[in-house]
């Protein structure tokens, strides 16, 4: 690994160097390096790019490395990687994906994840985006998430995308069964000329099923943002989305919730609010001796802390 | 020394300040009145969130008349506000931190809350967000001031939301703010027990200074007044 794919690495997973127990390392469009653990199998696909995780049942407290890196301009890719989390596990997922773009090409990762969480099942999964660059080219990353959950399963989601993808969209699908629940919080950040979109679809087939699904998003510059997140209650459950917007200069965001109750005791809640950021927010930390610059930045951390 | 000369505030054609003259050195100063009367405006004013339409503000003997909130904090100018404002993802102990100008410990957080009355584990990593109540805020708006310490602190109606228990103690906590400052706590407030702490009180009535003076002199006219309004109001 050379500097500037060592530093991708240390920005979407906080790592220097490969990593401990069971990864899978992906520079330049190839598999760099991989490892399977005692419990957690990594398996590179045969028939199109990408691996099987397969994860013991019974697995508790381990975790998965999954790294994206591209570093030579124009590289343009799609990886299917799917997860198999066995059942009564307890597991932690870090993937993510450094873009540098030096060059005057597009550059792009699109990511197929799909997960097959089984019944009692426990797992999070944290997920980085972030690109940089200083050619012309832009970096691209349109990542596919499909989430099966069995009974009783429980998948928490943090996704993050913070700086410098020129254009994204993502989609995320879930399907959940009786007393399973996924929590999702997204957090994105768009500057310049930057696109983002997102979109949710959870399906709460099975009764006790509940989700929450929490975005909270910035838009500066010129950059342009949409929310897209569809509940459908088929059964007696519980379904939350949110999205909370801060936008700043120029640039637009567009939250479009949609519930749908098909079952009479599903309980479903949408909430969105978009706005810039409030005056008296500002006013209170220049009373602290912070300039109104200062106040700004202190508010945009805190709002995707 | 705070000191304002023929200050008046004007949104369009509606007068909220008149000439006001004043000069604020005392230990503890008292601002009150009736709703409407001008004590926030003057708070806002004192603090430069807003400027004058007319006249001057001195500060230690400096014009700040024209001077940024920022710059206005920085000499050593504080203000509570009367609502305190919410932050999402800022922790209370952030907050202390950008209020000291310095990253505060764990002691010093702790030692900043428990003199508002709250226990400071419960709350140090808690978000100044819409999970505390008005109450609670109000008390951290508080402990804010006193991480900063400043030679002159403006409480907008410092009780406003503040239960019985806490009463006793905010008095308890602005004398131990004097003895650490040493400076000039300003209070807005219509609470008899904090205007008989005052040195001096200020009475503003339709945007205008009618009284001003020590509070031996002014708190029993205050007084009298409440008195018979109380009568008429029974007759």
């Amino acid at each position: 690994m050379d500097k500037i794919q060592q530093d991708l690495l240390e920005q979407i997973a906080g790592i220097h160097e490969i990593p401990e127990g069971a990864y899978s390392l992906r520079i330049n469009g190839s598999l760099h390096g991989k490892n399977s653990s005692e419990n957690i199998e990594i398996v590179k696909k045969e028939d199109k790019p990408g691996i099987d995780i397969y994860i013991k049942p019974g697995t508790k407290n381990e975790s998965v490395h999954i790294p994206v890196i591209l570093s030579q301009t124009g590289l343009k890719e799609l990886v299917y990687n799917d997860f198999h989390i066995g059942e009564d596990c307890d597991v932690t997922i870090v993937a993510g994906c450094g873009i540098h773009n030096g060059g005057s090409e597009d550059s792009e990762h699109s990511g197929i994840h799909s997960f097959f969480v089984s019944k009692n099942a426990k797992c999070k999964y944290i997920e980085k985006h972030y690109g940089e660059g200083d050619g012309n080219g832009r970096n691209l990353m349109n990542p596919t998430t499909y989430v099966e959950m069995a009974e009783g399963s429980y998948m928490e989601m943090e996704t993050a995308q913070i700086k410098g993808v020129d254009s994204t969209k993502r989609v995320t699908a879930a399907k959940l069964m009786e007393n399973a629940t996924l929590v999702v919080r997204e957090k994105i950040m768009t500057h310049g000329e930057q696109y983002a979109e997102t979109e949710f679809d959870v399906e709460l087939n099975g009764d006790g099923s509940g989700t929450h699904v929490i975005s909270r998003a910035v838009a500066k510059d010129n950059s342009k943002q949409k929310f897209v997140s569809r509940i459908k209650g088929n059964s007696k459950c519980s379904g939350h989305t949110e999205c909370d917007a801060i936008i700043m200069d120029q640039a637009t965001v567009a939250a479009i919730p949609e519930i749908l109750a098909v079952n009479p005791e599903a309980s479903l809640i949408h909430e969105a609010a978009i706005g810039k950021i409030a005056g008296e927010q500002l006013i209170k930390l220049m009373t602290l001796g912070l300039t109104e610059k200062e106040a700004e930045e202190e508010i945009v951390n805190g709002f995707l802390r | 020394m705070l000191e304002l000369k023929n200050v008046s505030y004007s949104v369009g054609d509606k007068q909220i300040l008149k000439n006001i003259d004043l000069e604020i050195s005392d230990r503890f100063v008292a601002i009150t009145g009736p709703n409407g009367s001008g004590k926030s405006t003057l708070a806002k004013l004192v603090a430069g969130i807003i400027t004058p339409t007319e006249g001057k503000i001195y500060f230690d003997g400096k014009d700040i008349t024209d001077m940024s909130v920022t710059d206005r904090a920085r000499s050593g100018i504080s203000f509570a506000f009367q609502q305190p404002v919410r932050f999402k993802g800022i922790t209370v102990k952030h907050l202390l931190s950008l209020a000291a100008g310095k990253k505060t410990s764990v002691s010093e957080a702790c030692e900043y809350l428990s003199e508002v009355g709250l226990c400071a584990k419960d709350y140090i990593n808690r978000e100044v967000n819409a999970s505390l109540s008005g109450g609670e805020l109000k008390r951290i708006e508080i402990a804010m001031i006193n991480a900063r310490g400043t030679s002159l602190s403006v409480f907008d109606e410092p009780e406003a939301g503040i239960d019985l228990w806490s009463f006793n103690n905010l008095i308890k906590v602005f004398e131990k703010m004097h003895e650490r400052t040493h400076g000039t706590i300003m209070i807005i407030s219509h609470q008899e027990r904090i205007l008989n702490i005052a040195d001096k009180i200020v009475v503003l009535a339709g945007g205008e200074v009618v009284e001003y003076g020590e509070k031996e002199k002014v708190f029993p006219k205050l007084m009298d007044v409440r008195a018979s309004c109380r009568f008429a109001g029974n007759s």
